[in-house]
């Protein structure tokens, strides 16, 4: 009777049953997410029978941005941080892009995009190095560089403008193949299988999931817990350097004013299943949670209620999920 | 003599006014098991922590096979030839053991080798470390460590909280490291251990290094010696005559409490007992009997599944750790930091239970507390040189702040859990004479204990747990290790040995 608990000690073989069953526990959250994905869209095409393949791409448009920041944002909550200046960042690298790109060639828009990537990793970088030096919490710190990041963004431009290449626009606009598959959604997929591959098939992800798990116990491991934090930071700012960009490729300008992504990538981080204390959860969850979010904004627009009430949504739901996770937590212990 | 592997010459550490270590020295010869001893507060985790990289010496060298050496964190000491096994596990709690050990490079195959000589044939290294039990950790933390193959093993306290058959192991595959000319320093509270396993030891007292000593007869006397200081107090055999003038528990004293087949989660089947007022009743068993779902239940952080507590012949339910203490019931858990705050002040932190309760949130009685709060420091003659943080103290301290916030209470029932666990003779011994002077009072003390011979140091009766039920029940006086180990395990009384148990 007592075997489930007391076998992990000392258990048998994996027989296939075993495996399958384990795999199936340990990603219960991002498979329930996906079916909470499929019953939204089902919900969404009962509301408004129109919804199709233009709704999947607009759906996909509105993720970009938010889904690549969100995967920033979870690398970080992963390795045990957190960056609330995510969203200035992208207001920064935003304006910056936009800026550089007004009358440039279309040439030398790739050596903007170029820079403007190693510009958000310098950001992320300062971020995590003021992080580490100063020993001041997580918290704190990226709040008030917040603060920085959006003031340098004015100082950038001071009201909307810039431009964006025209291949960098077409690179959003439109679908792949079918009309099913927007282009947003794939690059989607590939920004996070580029987070996603090497966070789980490398030493390096290894290390980032070991300091957020138990940084002691990582230290003794024999991983710099200082480089690692500050590379996970540095890896956020150039995941929000990519939101930014994919601001102005929605927009064609610069804005900057910090839209309400740190919200949106936080919320979607804790709905995505990554545990805020940090070394647990995955970014498949994170991107699913970014689709869900979009989605019941997207219904709540359907449905002819303020938008505006989604910030409400979204900040109930961190704290729903949280407690919901801690709750799930503290079962699984039990039983 | 030949060259050390590793020697330490001279290391000193002060953190702010307090001198951790003044003049530390240790040599480790190739091919030794060389312990380092020293009462809490003797600068011994300081020592282990310089030589690991963790902290940085203040002055002093450190020559490895005569070279000086410069660390600046584990992983540099590795280099240099250095592992360490610590007292807690230092694996990844949500990564699983394959990720642990690509996680600090060690060959999966090598590990699970020495896994095997450590007596853990089977582990799937798909579990994660947070699924595994606390003694496996430890084992795969060893065997981690010996697959790396170190000129230089630091053991901390490497067999407390290891059951006795795998603990065996462990000193076995320790003592065969000799033969490949590489070295171990073994850090340990158990003086047995030592005896057997050791060839040399190194004793610190008040952060200097204050003799190097042979292991061969009457050893243990001389370290004992040397670790108490001129004017010492008595060896343990003879410091806390516990039992003997203590008549056993009868019907005559009041029963304080009574646990009636309680039952909880899956380890803690069905135990039944009664602790008299002014005894210490000693619990033992081996490590996931049930003892901590007992000590949850008691104290009232868990809520029984079936069963009843009865305190002074009323039944009571607890739903929250206020209620048991309300009913009298303290409990001093072994994880000191589960007890304590530890970034206040010993004041505070003795204080707490009085303001605990909302109704009593309102102006403080400095005056009052204060004398309660020196009363229960000079009673336990607590260390306050580094009071103003409660994490600036030694473990022993730290304990001993843990006990003296209820006896300022005011104690009627005491549950210890494991109090002494990793805390030096000195302080162990005033724990055992305070847990007497508290029962001489009239309080009620149930006293969980992984050292066996504690119950005859400390207990008047002890009470044997095994498979979440109690299987015996004896007499301080013959509770003798075997007899212990031997119910701990589950048998039954050896035949023609005397008839140990008591069956109340």
């Amino acid at each position: 009777m007592s075997a489930s608990v007391d076998a992990p000690g000392l258990a048998a073989g994996t027989d296939l049953w075993r495996t399958v069953a384990r795999t199936v526990r340990r990603n219960a959250w991002t498979l329930g997410l996906l079916g909470l994905l499929v019953v939204l869209l089902g919900v969404t095409h009962a509301i408004q029978p129109s919804y199709g393949a233009a709704g999947v791409e607009s759906l996909a448009k509105a993720a970009l941005p938010v889904a690549l920041v969100a995967v920033g944002q979870a690398i970080v909550v992963i390795a045990g941080g957190i960056d609330l200046s995510v969203a200035s960042m992208m207001a920064l690298t935003n304006v910056t892009a936009a800026a550089l790109m007004k009358g440039t060639s279309d040439e030398a828009a790739v050596l903007v995009v170029v820079a403007v990537l190693v510009l958000g990793i310098a950001l992320g970088a300062i971020n995590g190095t003021l992080v580490v030096l100063t020993r001041v919490p997580d918290i704190v710190v990226t709040l008030a560089m917040s603060f920085v990041w959006a003031g340098a963004a004015l100082l950038v431009l001071s009201t909307p403008g810039g431009a964006a290449a025209q291949w960098l626009r077409d690179l959003y606009n439109g679908t792949v193949g079918s009309e099913w598959l927007p282009k947003a959604l794939v690059l989607i997929v590939v920004a996070a299988a580029l987070a996603w591959v090497p966070l789980r098939r490398t030493r390096m992800g290894l290390v980032f999931y070991a300091i957020g798990s138990d940084k002691l116990a990582a230290f003794r491991s024999g991983v710099d817990i200082r480089r690692t934090k500050v590379a996970s930071y540095a890896l956020c700012g150039l995941f929000s350097a990519m939101g930014g960009l994919a601001i102005t490729m929605a927009t064609g300008t610069g804005i900057p004013v910090p839209g309400p992504y740190t919200l949106a990538s936080v919320a979607a981080v804790v709905l995505g299943g990554v545990s805020l204390a940090g070394g647990r959860g995955g970014l498949v969850g994170v991107v699913l949670a970014v689709f869900v979010l979009r989605l019941v904004r997207a219904d709540l627009v359907f449905l002819g209620i303020d938008p505006n009430f989604t910030t409400v949504i979204e900040g109930l739901t961190m704290v729903i999920v949280v407690m919901v996770g801690a709750m799930l937590a503290m079962r699984s212990r039990r039983g | 003599m030949t060259e050390p592997l590793l020697h330490a010459i001279g290391v000193a550490k002060r953190y702010g006014a307090v001198t951790a270590l003044r003049d530390a020295s240790l040599a480790v010869l190739p091919g030794e098991v060389h312990a380092l001893l020293g009462a809490n507060g003797a600068g011994k985790s300081t020592l282990v922590k310089i030589l690991t990289g963790a902290v940085h010496p203040d002055a002093g060298r450190i020559l490895v096979r005569g070279q000086e050496r410069q660390v600046h964190s584990p992983s540099e000491a590795r280099r240099t030839g250095l592992v360490s096994v610590y007292q807690e596990p230092s694996l990844i709690p949500d990564l699983d053991v394959a990720a642990n050990l690509r996680l600090s490079r060690t060959p999966l195959e090598s590990v699970r080798g020495w896994l095997s000589k450590l007596g853990i044939e089977r582990l799937d290294p798909a579990h994660t470390a947070r699924e595994l039990p606390l003694a496996t950790l430890r084992i795969l933390d060893l065997a981690r460590a010996l697959a790396i193959e170190p000129d230089v093993l630091l053991l901390d306290e490497m067999t407390a909280a290891l059951p006795a058959d795998l603990t065996e192991k462990v000193l076995e595959v320790v003592g065969g490291i000799r033969a490949t000319g590489r070295s171990v320093i073994f850090i340990s509270h158990r003086m047995l251990e030592i005896s057997e396993l050791c060839d040399r030891a190194t004793v610190l007292r008040d952060g200097e290094t204050v003799g190097v000593v042979d292991m061969n007869e009457g050893a243990a006397e001389e370290i004992v010696q040397l670790m108490l200081g001129p004017g010492g107090i008595n060896r343990p055999e003879e410091a806390a005559p516990a039992a003997a003038d203590v008549q056993p528990a009868d019907g005559g004293r009041p029963v304080r409490l009574s646990v009636r087949s309680v039952r909880a989660g899956t380890r803690l089947q069905n135990v039944s007992l009664d602790l008299y007022a002014g005894e210490v009743l000693g619990l033992v068993a081996l490590e996931g009997q049930g003892q901590d779902e007992l000590f949850e239940v008691l104290s009232g952080s868990r809520r029984p599944d079936t069963g009843e507590l009865v305190v002074d012949d009323r039944v009571v339910h607890f739903r929250h750790p206020a209620d048991a203490i309300r009913a009298g019931l303290v409990y001093v858990p072994a994880n000191r930091v589960d007890a304590l705050l530890m970034q206040r002040s010993v004041r505070e932190n003795i204080s707490l239970p009085f303001s605990a309760a909302l109704r009593r949130w309102g102006p403080i009685d400095m005056s009052g507390e204060a004398s309660r709060v020196d009363g229960a420091v000079d009673r336990l003659q607590i260390d306050t040189r580094a009071q103003s943080e409660v994490r600036r103290l030694s473990g022993g301290n730290q304990q001993k702040v843990t006990i003296a916030r209820w006896v300022a209470h005011g104690i009627r029932t005491l549950l210890c859990f494991d109090p002494t666990r990793g805390i030096d003779i000195r302080t162990k011994q005033e724990i055992y004479r305070l847990v007497r002077e508290l029962a001489g009072t009239g309080a009620a003390v149930l006293l969980y204990t992984s050292e066996l011979e504690e119950v005859q140091l400390a207990c008047d009766r002890v009470v044997v747990i095994f498979g979440g039920r109690v299987v015996d029940e004896m007499p301080a006086a013959i509770a003798d290790e075997p007899t212990l180990m031997r119910a701990a395990y589950g048998l039954p009384p050896e035949a023609g040995a005397q008839t140990a148990g008591v069956k109340a």
